[in-house]
C-alpha cells in the first residue's frame, strides 16, 4: 500500500515538473535557447498571486488572471531587452548567460521587494482531496488539478502549433529564421508570442507548484526551474508530450528512489538515471534524432 | 573592434583594481570616541532571512545602547557586511570590516562562515562573537565565542529531554543531510538516544535541492508507526512538512530545535493551528512575559514590521554582552584590536548579563554560553514554557 | 628568434604571461608598501583560482566548442583530495612547501581522473545534451561528498555513507571528513604567489597545447567534426584528451580553494551548478576560446560585487544589472556595431574583420 502512495506522492510531484517543463520546451523548441530565467518567471508568478490573493484579499480568479497578465508582460519585456539584441550573436551561448543576469535580476528584485521571510501560499485550488482505499491513500485536490492542468496546457499547445497561423509560424522560425522572413512571417512578433506564451505558462506553473508546496521566497523557483529543464531534456527537449513524459518520470524516480534506495543521495540517483537514459538515447526519451549531414 | 572592447575591459579590470587598493590606504581607521563593531551574515542567498535578522537585530541593540549614552561614554558603530552564506565571501566581508577599522566582529550568522573567519580572527587576535555559529569548530580558538547553543549540546539536551520525560518511544527524524546544522543536531542526537530507551525508528533525510516534497519521509515515519518526529531544522521546511503531514492524516507528537522557533510570525500567513503541539528546545519566546524580552519584542516590531526570531535574539544578547564586558575591562577604542580582544576574551568569562535569550548569561574560557535549554510548547498559537 | 617575434600567436601569449607577472610584481610591490587594502589582499587568491577555472573551461567550451556546466565538481573532487591529504599529514613533521605541493598533484590527478572516467561516456552526447549531462555529474559529486564520512584510527581507513557513527572508530581515531559538515582544520597554505605560480602554470598548459599539433587537431574537431574524422583524427582521443586536462586544472583550482578557507564543505554556492554557471559567465564574458579575456573577465566579476558592497542592500541587483549590460555591450551586434562606429570617429586603428576572426581563435 506505501508503493502506490509514494507512487502517488512521485506523480504529484512530477506533475509539477512536467507543468514547468513544459513552458521550459516551449521556448527552447521555438527560440532554441535555455531560458535560465525561467524559474525565475515562476516565482514571480507565485508572488504576484500572493500580493492579490493573501495581501489584499482578493478572489483567487483574479490573482491567477493577474499572475498570468504580469508574467506575459515580463516575459515580453526580458526577451525584448534582454534576449533580442542578442538573437544574432556569433554565438548561442551569450544569450545563456545574458538569461542567467536576468535570473540574478529577478531573485534580488523579489529580495528586495518581498524580504527573505518565506510566505504560506494559501492554495488556489478548492477542490477536495480524494481519499482511496478507505483513507489510506490520498490525492490531494491539487494534484488533480495539476495533472488535468498538464494535459489541457499539452493537448492545447499541440494544436495551437500544428492548426493555428500563428503556430505554423512558429514551427516555420523554429527550423529556420532565415527561411521563414522570406516567406512574410514576422520572426520578431513570433518569438514574442513564444515568449508570452511560455511566461503565462509558467505563471500557472508557479501558483501550482506553490499551491502544492505552499512555500514562497524569493529563491522558490530556481530548484524546481533546474528541476524541470532535467526533466525537459530527460523527455527530449523540445517535444511537448516528453516534456510530460520526463517531468512526471522524473518526480516519480526522485520519491522511489528517496523512499526505497537512500533519502541522502536521492539527487545523485536521479541524475543517474539521467545520465544512463541520455546515454542509451542520447537525445532524451521522445527527442528528434537529428542526422548530421556532411 | 575586438580590441576596443579588449581594451575597455583591461581598463575596467586597472580601474577595479586601483580603487581596491586606494580604498585601504585612505580609509580613516575609526576615530577616538566610536567603537567600531563589525558584523557579517548572509544578507542576500538563500539563508538572508537569518542574516537579516541578525543585521536589524544588531542595529537596534546598537542604537538603544548609543542612545541611552553609549558605552562608557563612547559611542558604538556598526557595519554590517554581506558573506552570501558563503565561506570565501565571508573571508572579503571580514576584510572589508577590518579595512573600516572594526575591532570587534559579531559573526558570522551561519556556522561555516563563522569557522573560516574564526582562522582569519585568531591570526588578527580580534574578539570574535558569533551569535548563531552552532558548529562545535565556531568556538575552537580561544578569541571566538557563541551567543547559542551549539549543535552537540542541542542534539544531546533534546535526546535526554525526551528520554528522561517518557515523551516517545519511537521516534522518527527528518533533517538536512546537506546542512551543517541540522547534520550536527542529528548526528549527537543519535549518540545520546543509544542511552534512552526511546528508539529510533527512522531517520530520512533530505537536501538543499529536494526540499519541497517531504511525502516520503513522512510516510516512513508513519509506517514505522513512530509516535514523535524530531526536526532538527529551520522552520521554513518544517512549515512545510508539518502542512503536507497534515494534508496526509498523520499526527505524531513534534520535536524540534532552536531553528523551529519563528514557525509562530516568521513565516507570513502560515496556518499557525497546523504548529499546535509543537515542542521546541529554544533559549528565547517572543511572547515571554519577561520584561526584557517585551521591550526587545515591541521595538523590533515598531522598526522592522516583524516578530523577532531566536537569531535576532541571539544577536541583541551578543551586543550588550560586549558592551558587559567593555564596560568591566574598561577599554577604550583608541586601543589596538589585539589588546581589546585579550582584555574582552578574559572579561567575557567573568561577566554574567541579563539577556532575551537567557537570565545570568555567562560564558566559560572555551566560549560556550551556559544558558539552561528551556522547552517550549505551541499552544493557542503561542509558545508556553513547559 | 626573429621569426618567433613576428609570430603573431607567440606576441599574444607573451602579452598575456608578461601581462600577469607585471601584474604581480605591481601587487607586491604595493603590499610591501602597505598600501593594500586587507579586502584586496584576501581577494588575490580567490582570483587566481577563479582566473584558473575561467581558462580550464575554456579548454573545453572554447577550444573543444563543447558546453560542459559540471566544472564545479571537478574543482570539488580536487579540493577535496587535497584538503584530505593535507589534513590527514597536518600533524606530521612534513614540510609545508612538500605538502602542499603533493596535495596540488593529488587534486589535478583525482580531478583528472574523474574527468577521464566521466568524459568517456559523456563525449558521446552531443551540445544540450552534453551540457546537461555534466551538470549531472557536478551533481552527484556535490551530493555523493555531502554523505561521504571518511576517519581513520591505528587499524586504517574508515569510510562510511551513513554518519560518523557508522565509522566505528576506536576512541583515539579521527574523523577527517565528516559529510555536510566538510573538512574543518586544513591548514591554510594557500597564498597569492603560490597562486599565481599555478595560473601561470595552467597558462602554459593550455597556451602550449593550443599551439601544438594536438590543439589544432581539437580545434579542427571543434570547427567540423565530421571533416576531421574523414581525415584521420581521432575524436574520442582528442575530445578526452582536452577534457581531461581541463578537469585536472580545475581540480587544481579546487586544491588552492580549499587550502585557502579552513573549513571546507560542498555546499549548492560553491561546488553546485551555480558555480559551473558563474565559471561560464567568466569563460563567454571574456570572449569564448580567448584565454586572456577568460582572466580579465573573471577579475572583473570576482571584484564587482566587492566593490559595490557600499550600496548595501541593492549590491546584488546592480552585479545583475552591470553582467546583463555587459553581455549586451560585448556580444550584441547592433552594440558591436555602434562600438565600430564610434571607434571610427575617433580615429583608432583597428584590424579588419578577418584578422578579428583569427584572433579570437
Amino acid at each position: 500500500m506505501s508503493f502506490v502512495q509514494f507512487l502517488i506522492s512521485g506523480i504529484s510531484l512530477g506533475s509539477v515538473y512536467a507543468l514547468i517543463a513544459l513552458g521550459y520546451t516551449m521556448v527552447y523548441g521555438i527560440a532554441k535557447m535555455l531560458n535560465f530565467a525561467h524559474g525565475d518567471v515562476i516565482m514571480v508568478g507565485g508572488f504576484t498571486t500572493y500580493t492579490i490573493c493573501s495581501t489584499m484579499g482578493l478572489h483567487p480568479v483574479i490573482g491567477v488572471l493577474m499572475a498570468v497578465a504580469v508574467c506575459t508582460l515580463l516575459g515580453v519585456i526580458i526577451e525584448r531587452i534582454a534576449y533580442k539584441p542578442l538573437r544574432k550573436a556569433s554565438s548561442p551561448l551569450a544569450v545563456l548567460i545574458t538569461a542567467i543576469g536576468v535570473s540574478y535580476l529577478l531573485q534580488n528584485l523579489a529580495l528586495l521587494i518581498f524580504g527573505a521571510d518565506s510566505k504560506a501560499f494559501t492554495s488556489v485550488i478548492s477542490l477536495e482531496d480524494v481519499a482511496l482505499a478507505g483513507g489510506q491513500l490520498i490525492i490531494t485536490g491539487e494534484t488533480i488539478v495539476t495533472i488535468v492542468c498538464c494535459i489541457v496546457i499539452m493537448i492545447g499547445l499541440t494544436l495551437f502549433i500544428n492548426k493555428t497561423k500563428a503556430g505554423q509560424a512558429m514551427l516555420a522560425v523554429s527550423e529556420d529564421k532565415g527561411a521563414a522572413q522570406l516567406m512574410g512571417i514576422n520572426v520578431n512578433a513570433t518569438i514574442a508570442l513564444t515568449f508570452a506564451i511560455g511566461s503565462a505558462l509558467a505563471a500557472i506553473a508557479g501558483i501550482l507548484l506553490c499551491s502544492t508546496y505552499p512555500s514562497l521566497t524569493p529563491y522558490t523557483g530556481s530548484m524546481p526551474g533546474i528541476k524541470a529543464f532535467v526533466a525537459a531534456v530527460f523527455g527530449g527537449i523540445g517535444s511537448i508530450p516528453g516534456a510530460l513524459i520526463g517531468g512526471i518520470l522524473l518526480g516519480v524516480i526522485e520519491i522511489l528512489s528517496k523512499a526505497y534506495i537512500s533519502s541522502q543521495l536521492s539527487d545523485a540517483i536521479v541524475f543517474a538515471v539521467l545520465i544512463i537514459v541520455l546515454l542509451v538515447k542520447p537525445t532524451g526519451l521522445l527527442g528528434k534524432n537529428i542526422q548530421e549531414k556532411v | 573592434m575586438k580590441k576596443f572592447s579588449r581594451f575597455l575591459s583591461v581598463i575596467l579590470a586597472a580601474a577595479m583594481i586601483v580603487s581596491m587598493v586606494g580604498c585601504g590606504s585612505t580609509e580613516e581607521k575609526g576615530s577616538a570616541d566610536t567603537f567600531r563593531l563589525g558584523g557579517i551574515g548572509p544578507v542576500t542567498g538563500g539563508a538572508a532571512i537569518y542574516g537579516q535578522a541578525v543585521k536589524n537585530a544588531t542595529q537596534l541593540a546598537v542604537d538603544e545602547i548609543n542612545a541611552a549614552g553609549g558605552v562608557n561614554g563612547y559611542k558604538l558603530e556598526l557595519n554590517f557586511q554581506d558573506d552570501e552564506h558563503d565561506p570565501e565571501k565571508a573571508l572579503n566581508a571580514y576584510n572589508v570590516i577590518k579595512d573600516w577599522g572594526a575591532k570587534i566582529l559579531l559573526g558570522c550568522v551561519t556556522s561555516t562562515p563563522s569557522i573560516a573567519v574564526s582562522e582569519k580572527t585568531k591570526e588578527d587576535n580580534m574578539l570574535q562573537l558569533t551569535p548563531s555559529g552552532t558548529a562545535a569548530d565556531c568556538t575552537k580558538y580561544d578569541n571566538a565565542f557563541r551567543v547559542c547553543f551549539s549543535d552537540p549540546n542541542q542534539g544531546k539536551e533534546s535526546a535526554k529531554y525526551i528520554g528522561e520525560n517518557g515523551l516517545a518511544t519511537k521516534v522518527a527524524v527528518i533533517y538536512d543531510s546537506s546542512d551543517v546544522y541540522s547534520s550536527g543536531i542529528f548526528e549527537a542526537f543519535a549518540k545520546e538516544a543509544e542511552n534512552y530507551s526511546f528508539e529510533i525508528v527512522s531517520a530520512e533525510a533530505f537536501t538543499a535541492e529536494s526540499k519541497t516534497d517531504f511525502s516520503v519521509q513522512l510516510q516512513k515515519a508513519k509506517d514505522a508507526a513512530a509516535d514523535m518526529v524530531f526536526l532538527p531544522i529551520y522552520y521554513q521546511e518544517s512549515s512545510l512538512i508539518l502542512t503536507q503531514a497534515a494534508n496526509m492524516g498523520y499526527a505524531p507528537k513534534w520535536f524540534s530545535c532552536d531553528g523551529m522557533d519563528g514557525i509562530l510570525g516568521g513565516v507570513e500567513n502560515f496556518d499557525t493551528s497546523l504548529a499546535e503541539g509543537v515542542m521546541l528546545l529554544s533559549p528565547f519566546a517572543s511572547n515571554s512575559t519577561d520584561e526584557l524580552t517585551q521591550k526587545f519584542v515591541a521595538n523590533y516590531k515598531e522598526k522592522f514590521g516583524d516578530i523577532p526570531n531566536q537569531f535576532a535574539a541571539d544577536a541583541y544578547d551578543g551586543v550588550y554582552a560586549i558592551k558587559a564586558a567593555i564596560e568591566k575591562t574598561g577599554v577604550t577604542p583608541d586601543m589596538s584590536t589585539s589588546d581589546i580582544c585579550n582584555k574582552l576574551k578574559v572579561a567575557l568569562t567573568e561577566i554574567s548579563i541579563d539577556g532575551v535569550t537567557a537570565k545570568g548569561l555567562t560564558w566559560d574560557a572555551n566560549g560556550e554560553p551556559s544558558k539552561a535549554p528551556m522547552v517550549l510548547m505551541i499552544e493557542n498559537g503561542e509558545y508556553t514554557i513547559l | 628568434m626573429k621569426k618567433l617575434l613576428n609570430d603573431k600567436t607567440f606576441k599574444n601569449n607573451m602579452i598575456t604571461y608578461g601581462s600577469i607577472i607585471i601584474a604581480y610584481a605591481v601587487i607586491q610591490l604595493l603590499m610591501a608598501l602597505g598600501l593594500v587594502s586587507s579586502l584586496f589582499q584576501g581577494l588575490l587568491v580567490p582570483l587566481c583560482v577563479y582566473a584558473i577555472l575561467a581558462v580550464s573551461l575554456n579548454l573545453v567550451v572554447g577550444i573543444l566548442g563543447e558546453l560542459s556546466l559540471g566544472h564545479a565538481g571537478f574543482m570539488c573532487v580536487g579540493a577535496f583530495s587535497g584538503a584530505f591529504f593535507s589534513k590527514c599529514l597536518a600533524a606530521t613533521s612534513m614540510p609545508t612547501a612538500l605538502r602542499f605541493t603533493i596535495a596540488i598533484l593529488i587534486g589535478a590527478a583525482v580531478a583528472g581522473l574523474f574527468g577521464f572516467l566521466i568524459g568517456i561516456p559523456v563525449l558521446r552526447l552531443k551540445g544540450d545534451y552534453l551540457a546537461i549531462v555534466t551538470l549531472a555529474f557536478g551533481e552527484i559529486i556535490k551530493n555523493i561528498i555531502n554523505c561521504l564520512y571518511i576517519g581513520f584510527d591505528e587499524s586504517g581507513f574508515h569510510f562510511s555513507m551513513e554518519n560518523t557513527l557508522a565509522l566505528n572508530l576506536s576512541d583515539t581515531g579521527t574523523v577527517v571528513i565528516k559529510g555536510a559538515q566538510g573538512i574543518t582544520g586544513t591548514p591554510t597554505d594557500s597564498n597569492f604567489t603560490v597562486g599565481v605560480i599555478l595560473l601561470m602554470l595552467t597558462l602554459f598548459i593550455v597556451l602550449n597545447l593550443i599551439n601544438s599539433r594536438d590543439g589544432r587537431a581539437i580545434m579542427a574537431i571543434r570547427d567540423n567534426t565530421i571533416a576531421a574524422e574523414s581525415i584521420g583524427i581521432n575524436i574520442t582521443k582528442y575530445k578526452l584528451m582536452a577534457f581531461t586536462i581541463s578537469a585536472a586544472l580545475a581540480g587544481v583550482a579546487g586544491v588552492l580553494y580549499g587550502h585557502n578557507l579552513s573549513s571546507l564543505t560542498a555546499t549548492p554556492k560553491n561546488f553546485g551548478y551555480n558555480m559551473s554557471i558563474m565559471i561560464l559567465v567568466f569563460v563567454v564574458l571574456g570572449g569564448i576560446g580567448h584565454i586572456r579575456g577568460s582572466i580579465i573577465a573573471a577579475i572583473i566579476l570576482t571584484l564587482l560585487p566587492e566593490m559595490l558592497r557600499g550600496l548595501q542592500d541593492y549590491r546584488m541587483l546592480i552585479y545583475a544589472v552591470v553582467l546583463i549590460v555587459m553581455m549586451l555591450f560585448n556580444w550584441a551586434p547592433a552594440c558591436i556595431a555602434w562600438r565600430e562606429k564610434l571607434a571610427a570617429k575617433y580615429k583608432l586603428k583597428f584590424p579588419t574583420k578577418k584578422s578579428a576572426v583569427k584572433e579570437a581563435e
